[in-house]
């Protein structure tokens, strides 16, 4: 009798042996790296890495909204990326924290170059290196590289940085919007 | 080969696991609400029901048959599932963490998902041998993915729809459930196995 439980017994703890064993090699195998949720988040934001959210880019906010954060902070992903984004997490869209800044068209800085006087403050305040230029040199923005996020135009002791939204070309160009009142509801709703 | 598909239909839909023997009720209740998570839950379970259907078949025929030891199948069982349902755990955490975010606490949960349990011994009751296991865990898994798919799709429209309000809710949910259950009664006499 005492043979059969110890059989049992030792049963037993052969099958736990074997299958923890097979359980601690697929947590080493399928270990995860960081949290994937953060690098879904991260692809959806629009990278200008401007700040404006409160975190000093968009991977440090992605990181927060993985953890709870609002979804409503990013102005120059505006709508859309709110929209993803509530899409992504499972939850409701909200509408643009106004306290971030407001959604505005896609700007360019552009640097008016005989004023520049080669100071660099710009270059370092470059979140995405789109500046060229060295000290006591003009220096210019590399128009594809630049993600129109203000950052540079604070710094400038000449004010010499303008923001230029850009003109809508034939990829960007949409139809405006007709103006309100076409509709007779519209217009009854406007006068009541 | 006609048993087979006899073993697949009758696990389907006349001996549904859900609907017909009340097994795994948990999930079909907790995870219907929404028709993308109860499409990620029944692959999980449906992976999970065949996954350790085999194992469990495997430990009883070669491990505690032989040492005579098959008073411990309950626990051998429980045991193997856990394992199961871990590993695939750590592998939905891996491939889809969205996944793994929206099914939560019911991944885990499969552990205690009566159905699972419930294929290992019916497997034992039934004498069934290794191919008939595992089509009768698959039949099994594929019946619940069934019910629970159906079952959520209605209540994604049942959530729009205008419920008395003494009914809303899981009361709803559950008189649904019924009339499905007895909607499935009508296949009996379909196949016996």
């Amino acid at each position: 009798m005492w043979t059969g439980i110890l059989i049992a017994v030792l049963v037993l703890l052969g099958l736990a042996l074997v299958f923890g064993g097979l359980l601690g090699f697929a947590s080493e195998r399928f270990r995860v790296e960081g949290n994937p949720l953060v690098e879904q988040i991260d692809a959806l934001l629009p990278q200008t890495q401007c700040g404006q959210c409160g975190f000093p880019g968009c991977r440090p906010y992605a990181e927060s909204i993985a953890s709870g954060d609002a979804i409503n902070k990013c102005p120059p992903g505006g709508e859309s990326t709110i929209k993803a984004l509530a899409d992504l997490l499972d939850v409701e869209p909200q509408p643009l924290d106004a306290e971030h800044g407001v959604e505005q068209a896609r700007r360019v800085a552009v640097i008016r170059e005989d004023e520049c006087i080669g100071c660099t403050k710009c270059i370092q305040a470059c979140p995405v290196d789109a500046i060229l230029g060295a000290a006591k040199h003009m220096h210019t923005v590399i128009e594809s590289e630049c993600t129109g996020c203000d950052l540079c135009v604070e710094p400038c002791p000449v004010d010499c940085i303008d923001m230029i939204t850009i003109e809508p070309d034939i990829r960007s160009w949409v139809w405006t919007p007709p103006t309100s009142g076409i509709i007779a509801t519209d217009r009854q709703e406007a006068s009541a | 080969m006609t048993d087979y598909l006899l073993i697949l239909v009758s696990t389907i839909l006349v001996n549904n696991f859900v609907l017909v023997q009340f097994l795994g009720l948990c999930p079909f209740m907790g995870v219907s609400g929404k028709l993308e998570t109860a499409m990620g839950m029944s692959l999980a379970t449906t992976f999970v029901l065949t996954l350790s259907s085999v194992c469990s078949y495997l430990a009883y025929t070669y491990l505690l048959a032989p040492l005579d030891l098959a008073f411990l199948k309950t626990i051998t069982f429980i045991l193997v599932i856990a394992v199961v349902v871990q590993f695939t755990e750590m592998v939905v955490r891996k491939t889809s963490p969205l996944l793994y975010r929206v099914l939560g606490i019911f991944l885990p949960l499969i552990t205690t998902n009566c159905a699972v349990l419930g294929v290992a011994l019916l497997n034992l009751n039934k004498n069934n041998n290794f191919v008939e296991s595992v089509l009768y865990g698959f039949g099994a898994a594929a019946g619940f993915s069934l019910v629970l798919v159906l079952f959520a799709a209605m209540r994604e429209r049942i959530a729009v729809a205008d419920v008395p309000v003494s009914f809303q809710g899981a009361a709803i949910g559950m008189v649904t459930a019924g009339l499905m259950s007895l909607a499935f009664l009508g296949f009996t006499g379909l196949v016996s196995v």
